[in-house]
């Protein structure tokens, strides 16, 4: 479980987050949504160590995270793929996933056949630089890449970003299954409020850095005032 | 055949190979920081030859050959890490000119100190390999246990470095810290000990290189030993691709060749130009360097 108490974060002057706090509780998926400058990727950067908060708290299973190296609170267990999916476009895919395996504890080559078998396209395409995929192969690597850790949290940032309706469904499902299959904790960031709507357990609304809504994902979605006022998704 | 080995030729060309794989060397080693850290360390011929220096002069004088290649390389090591330390990790994110305007600074300042310290007299390292070319039916080979002794180790060098950055776990994440530090931060790389180790290894090719240099009976140990000899190798990490190490030696080991056929055909003063219209062409046609895989992206 991730438990985020109070937490403030700023660039110089500019205020992105004023004393959020939230769970995302274990097994389930939370989504952060929200329209830009809400302050979701900010969130996502704090959790995963990037940036520091000016106040509160980030708890990993009671462990506080505030004060660790991203790459401490990678080998944690805390999985992110940032916000344009973060791929080496030098990398051919599968030194992308390597990488992704560095502070994995089993063994590489049943991590890869794992990954392959989910991501058939991968496994083609293997020997390929990770420049050459399309935007939706990108993103199947980039959680791949994450994957392949084992995780127990998933840090997901806009993973629609850019893709077609249908590569996003599939896309959804994906995490969804994942998420049940794994016990994983995901945390989905994203703009597209009604596609992480359908897959998410819980739901949190961000407006201008602040907690608007944090509720079941079926009661807000529910909600058509919250939808007019936050989501800009007004019938 | 032995008039055929003797030929003006392969004299030529094996006397070039010979030069060829020590600017390789330089290059490789301007390759290492370039892949593992995104900065050209203009730096990367005095720090070695301070390196050696220590070693040589100062730890070990009367150790032996051997002995004193290994301190000079860990004194390479400790002299590339503590320069990451101190004086480039400063420099990440800053603009491109910065590190460029210090290392530029640093030798200036590590062949002024090695001048003011050791003089600028060369010191002869006596090792045990003779720089008499053979012969064959009474004619000169071009070749001498010395630059054979050389062409080998570099070689050896240049393979261990390949296999690191190719088949190991530390040398993907070398070239991913360079390439996308924070995505691999995000995945447990630990970022700052990668660059730092960058450097090390780097100043610790570089010392073996200007070891064999200033092992050279003509050459010796001196301040500017490796100035020439960095200029050549730049040019051959530029034209080869900094990001490639095959390219690193392999345009240094064709530009050793070239540059030793148009000292002995044209002029020797040509040489140099003759490198600069290398690297000229070579940028206008590849800017991104001959062996740089492209990375063109499908949309």
């Amino acid at each position: 479980m991730i438990e985020i108490e109070d937490l403030s974060v700023s660039y110089g002057a500019v205020q992105a987050l004023r004393s959020v706090s939230f769970r995302a509780e274990t097994g389930l998926i939370t989504a952060v949504l929200g329209s830009n400058g809400a302050g979701k990727t900010t969130l996502l950067r704090t959790i995963s160590g990037l940036k520091a908060p000016d106040a509160g708290k980030i708890t990993f299973d009671d462990r506080p995270l505030v004060g660790e190296k991203p790459e401490n609170i990678a080998r944690l267990g805390v999985g992110h793929v940032p916000e344009g999916r973060g791929v080496i476009s030098e990398f051919t895919v599968e030194e992308n996933l390597r990488l992704g395996a560095l502070v994995a504890k089993v063994d590489l080559g049943a991590g890869l056949d794992e990954q392959y078998a989910r991501f058939p396209v991968l496994g083609e395409r293997r020997k390929q630089h990770a420049a050459k995929l399309s935007g939706g192969e990108r993103q199947m690597l980039a959680m791949a890449r994450a994957l392949i850790a084992k995780p127990t949290v998933l840090l997901l940032d806009e993973p629609s970003l850019g893709l077609a309706p249908l590569v996003t469904s599939q896309l959804m499902h994906t995490i969804h299954d994942l998420c049940a299959a794994k016990d994983l904790t995901v945390i989905l960031v994203e703009q597209n409020a009604s596609s992480a709507l359908r897959i998410a357990d819980h739901a949190v609304i961000l407006h201008l850095g602040r907690v608007m809504a944090d509720d079941a994902a079926n009661l807000i979605a529910a909600d058509e005032n919250l939808h007019q006022y936050y989501l800009g998704m007004a019938e | 055949m032995d008039a055929f080995l003797t030929s003006r030729i392969i004299s030529d060309i094996l006397e070039g190979l010979t030069n060829g794989v020590i600017y390789g060397l330089v290059a490789l080693s301007l390759v290492l920081i370039w892949r593992s850290t995104g900065i050209l360390n203009f730096a990367q011929g005095a720090m070695p030859m301070f390196a050696t220096y220590l070693g040589m002069i100062v730890f070990a004088s009367y150790l032996g050959y051997w002995p004193l290649i290994g301190i000079s390389v860990v004194a390479g090591f400790a002299l590339g890490g503590v320069t990451e330390r101190v004086l480039v990790r400063h420099l990440y994110g800053k603009p491109e000119i910065n590190p460029i305007v210090v290392m530029v600074g640093f030798l200036i300042v590590l062949e002024a100190v090695a001048a003011a310290i050791w003089s600028t007299t060369p010191h002869g390292i006596p090792n045990p390999f003779s720089p008499v070319d053979w012969h064959l039916g009474g004619r000169p080979l071009a070749l001498s246990p010395f630059s054979v002794y050389e062409i080998a180790t570099a070689l050896v060098v240049m393979t261990l470095v390949a296999a690191l950055f190719r088949f190991t776990k530390l040398g993907l994440q070398l070239r991913a810290s360079a390439l996308a530090p924070e995505v691999s931060r995000l995945l447990g790389v630990r970022v700052s000990r990668m660059l730092t180790l960058g450097w090390v290894l780097s100043t610790g090719v570089g010392t073996i290189c200007t070891v064999l240099v200033a092992s050279n009976f003509f050459t010796g140990l001196n301040p500017q030993v490796m100035d020439g000899i960095f200029a050549f190798g730049f040019i051959a990490a530029a034209v080869g691709g900094l990001d490639s190490p095959v390219g690193a030696v392999v345009s240094g080991v064709t530009i050793g060749i070239i540059l030793q056929f148009v000292g002995d055909y044209v002029n020797s003063n040509a040489i140099i130009l003759t490198a600069l219209i290398i690297l000229i062409v070579s940028l206008m046609l590849r800017p991104n360097g001959i062996f740089t895989k492209s990375t063109a992206r499908r949309v």
